[in-house]
């Protein structure tokens, strides 16, 4: 009993750095959702690749170069970034453009089909095997409850959520004062009223898909380092889950996709505690289930109108 | 032309740095360490085609734009001569294995599965128009039930079979009520839970369905309740060629099934064909086609699209049922989300609704990847690529079915 509370803080820290991941990859589902209605099945992948980038940005700055850490960090982040962007990028002029104002069911299977292709073309540059990564971010912070059981959080996780925090805010910023940030808005309430006041819509669409996927690459850095392995197919169940995040928190809003993914961190991990761990995939498919069955616009949507 | 020059440069550098940390910057693992092999002639070349490819565009976009008019489309209903031809076609499918090699009987075999599982999707995404991305998930069920009621009860195939069309329509009776209310998409997303749910329930369930490993020794149909097989396990029970004085071959197995997977195939094929002209099967078609003017009409949708998710269901169970004695052994590893993708793929890519284009794709993409075997490691690959593609220059399919439909005079 006396070690249920400081048990309990160990996981909610845990439940809160897992689900800082889901909703940086969240965002970006909840955008192109809400700028061009489609759900952007490769965006898994595209988390995947930020974590490979960043592998190699580490692997060539090299573990023993002398840099300080937390710049070794920061280089893997902007590297990955980059590179993850111009994936967004590519993968929106190449396999979803052409396909615009065409049924939602041909731009879903071009994703699908996305999917599968970056799974493979990881695989077979950087082979299909595991690879570590080296643990950068060692040692953790201890903190003493008045119980035999310490609270053990590791630097890495603090740093995604400082990381995430950092940037939710950014985002939030950015969306809401810079004029992106406005045409963005303009355009998920109205693509062609947009259009017709003058807002170059195709930039804003390429715009969102390169923010969607530079968040996500964040996100793959950071559990990189956390976890301290990868292989090409991390992506599918991770995009699956952010996905659901980001309809739990309502799909096309932000801060839903920020809330909807630290509580679908939370439940998981308290489900992998306290339930079973075998069955914590179970647990956030089921509540992605019962969301859609119990309240389809989610935590903080905009309920939506089907006009004949 | 400077504009066209500017964007093939564009082109070629974002192809650089999309190359270069995949396959430019390679990494090897040596013992704990990671290690770095650079490969600038991969990159190199990447953005030479890229570039090359950018300015000669104009020209590489003529044969695909025959392409998306240029193949043919299938009259929408078959007239009387096609009879003898469908006729002929059964024939030689009946005939030719007993003289093709032991390997493509084999092929063929599961080609036939990917048949079944093919039409059956295609009763809910092509005639319903719900995208089912969890379709393996009944294909998992159909397996399983055979195989637990071998495992536990000691039956056979023939009485198994109709338990696991049943129990995989019971699931998507069960799984298709709650879901069938929501849109597009998200009934896309929700059927790829369900797939991974019950994957996941396979896997972790060890009391009963093994575990990771599953389920092995499953028997192959029987001819008529005489098994078919090198010796019986029982006593007392004589094997087939111990019956008909033949000596045993393992062709004779091979083609047994063969035959069964084809007799399968055929019940579904023509079920489904008839399923199409019945009332049921055009509400499908018309809710696909518009799920509002359906309902003001009082067709009542979610019993409509409940009956396309069930059928479609049972056929998944049907071929999952003979996916397992043709395997001999069933484990979470053959129901995997690419399996899904696979059907979804050979319904797209035959043209969603048309049955004949669904045979087409299923031999296809069966027969392609085992003759590019050497290939194996680029074959997901091109698959994903080939998805892509089709979906932008023949969105319809290889073999779409024209529907009967009258356009409006436009003066």
């Amino acid at each position: 009993m006396s070690d249920l509370i400081p048990q309990m803080t160990q996981q909610f820290f845990n439940g809160l750095s897992l689900g800082a991941i889901y909703a940086l990859i969240a965002i970006g589902y909840t955008m192109v959702y809400g700028i061009i209605g489609m759900i952007n099945f490769a965006h898994g992948e595209i988390y995947m690749i930020g974590a490979y980038v960043g592998l190699v940005t580490l692997t060539a700055v090299g573990t023993q170069s002398g840099m300080p850490v937390y710049l070794i960090v920061a280089v893997m982040l902007v590297v990955a970034m980059a590179v993850t962007g111009a994936y967004g990028f590519t993968v929106e002029r190449v396999a979803y453009r052409p396909l615009r104002g065409s049924p939602r069911l041909v731009a879903l299977i071009s994703a699908i089909g996305m999917s599968i292709f970056l799974q493979n073309w990881v695989a077979l540059g950087q082979g299909a095997r595991d690879m570590a990564v080296p643990n950068i971010l060692s040692g953790a912070v201890q903190f003493h409850m008045g119980t035999d059981f310490d609270v053990m959080v590791p630097y890495s996780r603090i740093m995604i959520i400082v990381v995430t925090v950092v940037l939710m805010i950014a985002l939030s910023l950015f969306i809401k004062y810079s004029r992106m940030g406005r045409a963005s808005r303009a355009c998920s309430q109205d693509m062609h009223m947009a259009n017709l006041l003058g807002i170059d819509t195709n930039k804003v669409i390429s715009f969102t898909f390169v923010l969607g996927a530079m968040l996500a690459a964040v996100g793959g850095v950071l559990i990189a380092l956390t976890i301290g392995k990868l292989n090409p197919f991390i992506g599918f169940i991770v995009g699956i889950k952010a996905f659901t995040a980001a309809v739990l928190g309502g799909i096309g809003s932000i801060p839903g996709a920020m809330l909807g993914g630290a509580l679908l961190g939370l439940v998981e991990t308290f489900a992998a505690a306290y339930i079973s761990s075998q069955y914590k995939d179970i647990v956030a498919f089921l509540l992605l289930v019962l969301i859609l069955l119990f309240r389809p616009t989610g935590l903080l949507g905009k309920p939506e109108v089907e006009k004949v | 032309m400077a504009n066209n020059l500017r964007n093939a440069f564009i082109a070629a550098i974002l192809t650089g740095v999309i190359v270069t940390p995949v396959f430019g910057l390679q990494l090897v693992r040596q013992g704990a360490r990671t290690l770095m092999d650079p490969h600038w002639s991969n990159v190199l070349i990447a953005m030479a085609v890229v570039f090359v490819g950018q300015l000669l565009r104009p020209w590489l976009a003529i044969p695909f734009r025959r392409l998306k008019s240029g193949l043919p489309t299938l009259p929408a209903a078959p007239s009387q001569g096609n009879k003898w031809l469908v006729l002929l076609i059964i024939a030689a499918a009946v005939i030719w294995p007993f003289f093709g090699s032991r390997s493509s009987v084999d092929i063929a075999t599961l080609v036939l599965i990917y048949v079944m599982l093919g039409l059956g999707l295609n009763i809910v995404v092509g005639f319903a128009g719900l995208l089912d991305l969890g379709f393996v998930g009944f294909y998992a069920v159909g397996a399983y039930t055979y195989a637990l009621l071998y495992h536990w009860g000691g039956w056979g195939f023939w009485e198994a079979l109709p338990f696991a069309g049943a129990m995989a329509a019971l699931f998507g009776f069960v799984l298709g009520f709650p879901v069938l209310r929501l849109r597009g998409d998200y009934l896309a997303i929700v059927t790829l839970g369900f797939g991974e749910i019950i994957r996941l329930l396979l896997i972790n369930l060890n009391w009963l369905t093994g575990g990771p490993d599953g389920i092995s020794g499953i028997p192959k149909p029987s001819v008529f309740g005489i098994p078919m097989a090198r010796s019986s396990g029982t006593e007392g029970v004589r094997t087939f060629h111990e019956i008909t004085g033949l000596t045993f071959q393992s062709q004779h197995v091979v083609l047994w099934l063969y035959l069964m997977a084809l007799l399968l195939a055929l019940i579904t094929l023509f079920v489904s064909t008839r399923l199409k002209r019945m009332p049921v099967g055009r509400a499908w078609e018309a809710l696909r086609e518009d799920e509002i003017a359906c309902r003001s009409l009082g067709l009542n949708p979610t019993r409509i699209k409940l009956s396309a998710f069930t059928l479609g269901a049972m056929f998944a169970g049907f071929g999952g049922a003979f996916f397992a004695a043709r395997q001999g052994l069933v484990n979470p590893e053959s129901f995997t989300f690419i399996e899904s993708a696979l059907i979804l793929a050979i319904v797209v890519l035959g043209g969603m609704g048309s049955q004949v284009g669904v045979i087409l794709a299923a031999i296809l993409l069966t027969v392609l990847p085992e003759l590019a075997r050497g290939f194996a490691e680029y074959r997901m690959l091109m698959f994903g690529l080939v998805m892509v593609l089709m979906m932008m220059w023949r969105p319809q399919g290889l073999l779409p079915m024209k529907r009967p439909h009258v356009e409006l005079q436009t003066k």
